[in-house]
């Protein structure tokens, strides 16, 4: 049976974090890469297998491994214990699967860097985290997971450690999460005090049984878990961490800040359903976070400049969407667009990361152009991703972003419907900024900066190893822009296209009945979700629903193409048009700034005078130099015995020896034997 | 009959001049030489007590302290006599290059 090997699936790329991590300093990169891509491989087979068996044919709904008692304290013992459901599964797929081929890529866009080996080790902790965070049985082996990739992700983010903006980014990334876990700490508390236990199954089971059970506690654990969601799925008003998490190696951006960790709040939700189902407060709030930060974070990656940026933003907006859908209760509808969100912004991801890779470390737009002949593997795999995040049938996002779409307007809900125009806009929006993106990018012309930008960084990056820039620099010709760009090696370009492919047919499993399809995706998700909101509207609705979800997909495209490829009305006639509004988006709201004036500020303030001053300074600061007044007193007495001078020596002994039997003599008088 | 206990104060007395003298003098041969009027002060109440509870295995100990005193002797008068040769002086306060 798999599940007797089911401890192997996180263990594998912990053996291979602790063989890269300890001694992969001294290993060649061959070895390094052969080791990191073997412990990521051997976990994806063993879920291939087990995907094989729990489809076949009378296979238990779910699998089951259980330790020896982790923890027993007053009653509550917590074990070990993995579980295998179909919506494990489906993030088991999408982590290993995934993972491997951004594993693969990495092994291209990583080969000149420096740390190589440390790299790996940290991608393949992250892995180990990730799978106990899937396949977690309880909420504290789930937190477990949960701060291990917070702790990956930390790490990654500040690869560079040498770049101070990058040592910053992760330690932002680090509080920021630091205050979703304190929510996810005090629901696991009121889950304790409720009910005994940390345990899905006996958690949500106390709760089934109860079908009165409403609102109340629940609500209050629900909104504690949803503050965790945040943290982790980047919402409104955790978001701000992730765009500067950009500044990590572009695979980890892919695999961690796209596909699989800021997803972990939504499998939490999801998870968690049978306790959301209860409190239809926090399911409203849940939808209105989801829906305000997808259109927020749209508008912002509409005026971005960084295209890692552009996609960053796009990330936190397709994240809203999956939290708009577990707001609904369309539970399924999120995790499939969760899985296809992974292949599609992956995809993006590794193609941004391949475009930085030919244009030797240029992350501005606008100092790009024209690309598309020059990387045409590149364009054509991105193109494909830009379609699917656009939503255009029969791409991937089409489908899963219509059914949510779909699910938002005929849900119960109160503001079904504004939730609903919400997501159409963002919808338009988005399919605006990704062509924005694919034009600026690849069309137009190439800049002109682009020839003296290659000069500067031939002496920035000399000392870096930077292929392109070491052909540009040797080259007199100075025409040598066309020889200086190039498209990446096979193995980069490998993951780009089977991803691609997987943007393409990954959202045909998930076709609607309305058009023809099974809607394979939520019949293989009904027994997790089963109870979960009934699906209410005719195939007529499910039509015009799909046709005005289209339409604003082609609008925005239309726009993009307009303003960035034909340029009859540029975009910067509007911005300047409408100065103060451009830059109030351009500076993103000034939410950065505005947590810095009114959080950060302020307990800075409080640290550095009350616990840095009085605290600090005075109390600890007071109790050291006095511990250590103490000692140099008594030191400086007891000292002058070490005087050197033999006879002094010999005068301590006798007198040593003297009071030795003083003690005897007395000792008798006092206590005879 | 001499009573044991005159052979104890008659021990403790040589003992105490032994210490003293090895507190208060200067040159190495003297405080060498206390050193043995310290042993044999013990060596001294050793027989005594031999005598007294009619047991021979004090008498045997004090062999083996004087056996000990003997290789002491050739040891510690070598060192003296490496020490005088290096410095030209037997002052025990001037033995103090360890210091410092």
């Amino acid at each position: 049976m798999p599940s007797d090997y089911l401890w192997l699936i996180p263990l594998v790329p912990f053996a291979g974090f602790l063989i890269n991590g300890t001694i992969g300093r001294r290993f060649p990169r061959v070895l390094v890469s052969a080791v990191a891509l073997l412990c990521t491989a051997i976990p994806a087979a063993l879920v291939a297998w087990l995907w094989i068996t729990l489809k076949s044919a009378g296979a238990p709904e779910t699998l089951h491994i259980v330790s020896q008692p982790w923890i027993q304290i007053s009653g509550i013992t917590i074990n070990f214990a993995f579980t295998v459901d179909h919506l494990t599964l489906i993030m088991l797929g999408v982590v290993t699967g995934v993972g491997f081929l951004i594993h693969i890529y990495s092994v291209g866009y990583m080969a000149h860097e420096e740390g190589y080996w440390r790299f790996f080790a940290y991608l393949n902790l992250f892995m180990f985290f990730m799978l106990v965070l899937v396949l977690s049985e309880s909420f504290l082996l789930m937190f477990v997971g949960w701060e291990g990739v917070g702790l990956a992700s930390y790490l990654l983010i500040g690869f560079y450690f040498r770049k101070n903006s990058a040592a910053n980014a992760g330690r932002k990334a680090f509080i920021v999460n630091r205050i979703g876990d304190f929510g996810f700490l005090l629901a696991m508390f009121l889950i304790v005090r409720e009910f005994g236990s940390l345990d899905f199954t006996h958690v949500f089971d106390a709760i089934t049984v109860n079908p009165g059970w409403h609102g109340g506690i629940l609500t209050a654990i629900a909104l504690l878990l949803v503050l965790g969601a945040t943290g982790k799925s980047a919402q409104i008003p955790l978001y701000v961490w992730l765009p500067d998490a950009m500044e990590g190696p572009t695979p980890v951006s892919a695999l961690i800040h796209a596909a699989t960790m800021v997803t972990a709040g939504i499998y939490m939700v999801a998870r968690c359903h049978t306790l959301f189902d209860r409190s239809p407060y926090a399911l409203g709030v849940v939808a209105i976070i989801g829906a305000a930060t997808a259109i927020f974070a749209a508008s912002i990656g509409v005026v971005q400049h960084d295209i890692k940026r552009v996609l960053a933003y796009s990330t936190i907006s397709q994240l809203g969407y999956m939290f708009l859908a577990c707001g609904v209760g369309a539970y399924e509808a999120g995790i499939f667009h969760l899985m296809t969100h992974a292949f599609f912004k992956a995809l993006l991801f590794l193609g941004a990361g391949s475009v930085i890779h030919a244009l030797s470390g240029e992350q501005d737009m606008r100092k790009m152009g024209g690309l598309w002949r020059k990387i045409p593997i590149t364009f054509w795999t991105m193109l494909m991703g830009v379609i699917a995040i656009a939503g255009i049938p029969p791409w991937a996002g089409f489908f899963s972003k219509d059914e949510i779409l779909f699910r938002v307007y005929t849900s119960t809900n109160p503001l079904g419907k504004l939730l609903w125009a919400v997501g159409l806009i963002t919808a338009g929006m988005t399919s605006f900024y990704m062509f924005r993106l694919l034009f600026k990018t690849f069309f137009g012309p190439e800049h002109e900066e682009h020839r003296n930008l290659h000069q500067e960084g031939a002496l920035v990056h000399s000392s870096s190893n930077s292929h392109a820039v070491m052909v540009a620099d040797r080259e007199e010709d100075h025409d040598s822009h066309a020889h200086s760009v190039h498209e990446s090696p096979l193995i980069m370009t490998l993951p780009l296209i089977v991803l691609a492919v997987l943007s393409f047919i990954g959202g045909w499993v998930g076709i609607p009945i309305a058009f023809g399809g099974s809607d394979e995706a939520k019949h293989f998700l009904e027994p997790v979700f089963a109870g979960g909101f009934e699906n209410a509207g005719s195939h007529g609705l499910d039509y015009t629903l799909a046709g005005i979800s289209i339409f604003a997909a082609l609008l925005g495209a239309y726009v993009a193409y307009l303003f960035y490829y034909k340029k009859s009305r540029t975009a910067a006639s509007l911005a300047v048009k409408f100065p103060a509004l451009y830059g109030l988006v351009e500076n993103k709201f000034y939410i950065d700034e505005i947590y810095s004036a009114v959080i950060v500020a302020p307990l800075l303030m409080f640290t550095r005078i009350f616990l840095g001053g009085l605290v600090d300074g005075g109390i600890v600061g007071g109790a050291g130099a006095a511990a250590g007044g103490v000692t140099k007193g008594l030191s400086s007495i007891v000292r002058r015995v070490q005087s050197g001078n033999i006879r002094s020596y010999a005068g301590w002994l006798a007198l040593g020896a003297a009071a030795v039997m003083l003690v005897m003599v007395l000792g008798r008088a006092i206590w005879p034997h | 009959m001499v009573p044991t206990a005159a052979y104890l104060i008659l021990a403790a007395v040589l003992f105490s001049i032994g210490v003293t003298a090895f507190l208060i003098k200067r040159n190495l041969i003297t405080v060498f030489m206390s050193i043995e009027l310290m042993l044999n002060a013990v060596n001294l109440t050793f027989v005594a007590f031999a005598h007294m509870w009619h047991q021979v295995s004090g008498q045997i100990f004090v062999f083996f302290v004087m056996v000990v005193a003997a290789a002491e002797a050739a040891v510690g008068l070598a060192i003296i006599i490496a020490i005088f040769r290096t410095r030209q002086t037997l002052n025990v306060d001037s033995v103090d290059l360890m210091k410092s």
